[in-house]
């Protein structure tokens, strides 16, 4: 059997605009070459403008998640307010590393707009909680290489929402397009101060 | 006295040609199986490469050879139907969409550049398996028949040519080839005619097969609506939904559905087409593949 990482399959990737970010994720849930789901989303919502995408094996992305959703409603029910992209990154780097010599098998990407300062927030995670700060974009999943070259080739900086919802939707269908792993649908999420945007991406069905 | 001179004198070249009977004896031999490729310079090279290149033996195998495949062939009332999907993968990166996995085999005319949509003479090989194995294997069968047509004055049988194959993979079984393949064909003799041959030397006569990583779900497509007197448009029209079938649920599979009719006068192609607005055509029209979400 191969990697852990690569036997569900998946993508997700997140970028930076003019104030805004955006995080997309496919919707593939596959055992080996075997597609069981065409719906399974790997991006969760923990604050109303903060968002993490799990890839990785799927057991992991669940636990992980609820994980997650459990962390956060408590930190929301001590403090009294909504947790910062900028908090939830450490929670989550301190997270992974408690299970450094047994590791959930998820590669998580986080985005959001903090609501104190008004400023988009981009991180990538390894599967032990090493945080990628990045000004431009994270790509993570089975499909990270093709990611990678297609958002080399299409970001720019200071896109608007609209601009950046048009560029992370063909970097990602692109990108799925390449790797036998992940596609079949994809969603997107545009993060503005105060909205966020939804959209369902028809990708290829093979 | 006469006799015994005339016995031992000869006309002066008389021996520096061929005799007839030699003439025809070289001519008429297939060239020996024998290994004439380079092998690893190891002990054993057939383990060596086995686990140099098979995946399934060993995941981290260092040469990624292109596998991945959904085809099918089956016999009905009008001839033979053969389909294939188009995607070539190396490990988990597509490494192309648009392959021809469908291999015209024999005859001088291939049909490459033809410009009519007329019948072409000579059988169909599909490939499944090894990229470079299939395609050169099938070049090789496509020479061998063709020097048959012309020792023989008539074409080969798709049985002949199908053992041909067959002897092939087995002379080199447990040197890693890797190889599913199907011939079909139409003959005097035979009428139409459906073999699947593997590199394990498996030769197969047959009404149905489908071979490839995908196979199973073409099977289950082809099974439940498969009949002999099917008509050339429902047989056509089945063979394209068992392989869109496939495209859908197999990873490996995707791409273009490509299309075969073999009948009496030769083959015919019927189209090369993106399954991506067969799929949603299929989905939206005719109520199928459910579990597609197409809204929020």
């Amino acid at each position: 059997m191969g990697s852990p990482f690569d036997i569900n399959g998946g993508a997700c990737v997140a970028m930076v605009g003019k104030d805004c970010v955006a995080i997309a994720c496919d919707l593939r849930l596959g055992m080996q070459a075997l597609t069981i789901s065409n719906n399974f989303p790997k991006i969760f919502n923990y604050a109303p403008s903060t968002y993490l995408g799990l890839t990785g094996l799927a057991t992991d992305v669940n636990t992980v998640s609820d994980l997650f959703r459990y962390k956060v409603n408590m930190y929301r029910l001590r403090e009294e307010r909504h947790i910062a992209p900028q908090t939830l990154a450490n929670l989550v780097s301190s997270s992974l590393y408690e299970k450094r010599f047994g590791p959930f098998f998820v590669s998580p990407v986080l985005a959001g707009i903090n609501q104190t300062t008004g400023k988009p927030f981009i991180c990538g995670f390894d599967s032990i909680g090493c945080i990628d700060f990045a000004k431009d974009f994270i790509v993570s999943g089975t499909a990270s290489d093709q990611l990678f070259g297609t958002c080399e080739g299409l970001w720019e900086p200071d896109l608007g929402p609209e601009d950046l919802f048009e560029t992370i939707s063909q970097a990602l269908l692109s990108a799925v397009d390449r790797d036998a792993l992940s596609g079949w649908g994809a969603q997107v999420y545009i993060i503005e101060k105060d909205k966020v945007t939804q959209r369902l991406l028809k990708g290829r069905q093979d | 006295m006469d006799k015994i001179v005339a016995q031992y004198s000869r006309s002066a070249h008389q021996n520096e040609f061929y005799s007839e009977q030699e003439q025809q004896d070289l001519t008429e031999s297939l060239p020996p199986l024998s290994l004439k490729f380079a092998l690893p310079p190891v002990d054993n090279s057939s383990a060596f490469l086995r686990a140099m290149t098979d995946d399934h033996a060993n995941p981290s195998c260092p040469i990624k050879l292109a596998h991945g495949t959904t085809t099918l062939a089956f016999r009905f009332q009008g001839g033979i139907i053969v389909c294939t999907d188009s995607r070539a993968t190396a490990g988990n990166w597509i490494a192309s969409q648009t392959v021809k996995k469908v291999i015209p085999v024999s005859r001088l005319s291939r049909g490459e550049d033809k410009a009519t949509n007329d019948p072409t003479p000579g059988l169909l090989g599909t490939m499944a398996g090894g990229a470079a194995d299939c395609q050169y294997w099938l070049r090789y069968l496509s020479q061998q028949c063709t020097l048959h047509e012309i020792r023989h004055k008539r074409r080969i049988t798709v049985a002949a040519a199908s053992k041909i194959l067959a002897n092939l993979t087995y002379a080199y079984k447990g040197y890693g080839l890797s190889m599913g393949t199907m011939l079909a064909g139409v003959t005097p003799q035979e009428g139409p005619a459906l073999y699947y041959i593997d590199s394990d030397g498996t030769r197969l006569p047959g009404n149905l097969f489908c071979v490839g990583s995908g196979q199973t779900f073409a099977y289950g497509v082809l099974d439940a609506n498969y009949r002999y007197d099917l008509s050339e448009q429902e047989a056509l029209d089945l063979g394209r939904r068992a392989i869109l079938a496939a495209m859908h649920r197999d990873a490996y599979s995707g791409g273009f559905i490509n299309c075969y009719h073999v009948k009496e006068e030769g083959w015919v192609h019927h189209g090369f087409d993106d399954m991506n607005p067969i799929f949603w055509k299929t989905k939206l029209d005719r109520g199928e593949f459910s579990n597609v979400t197409s809204e929020l």
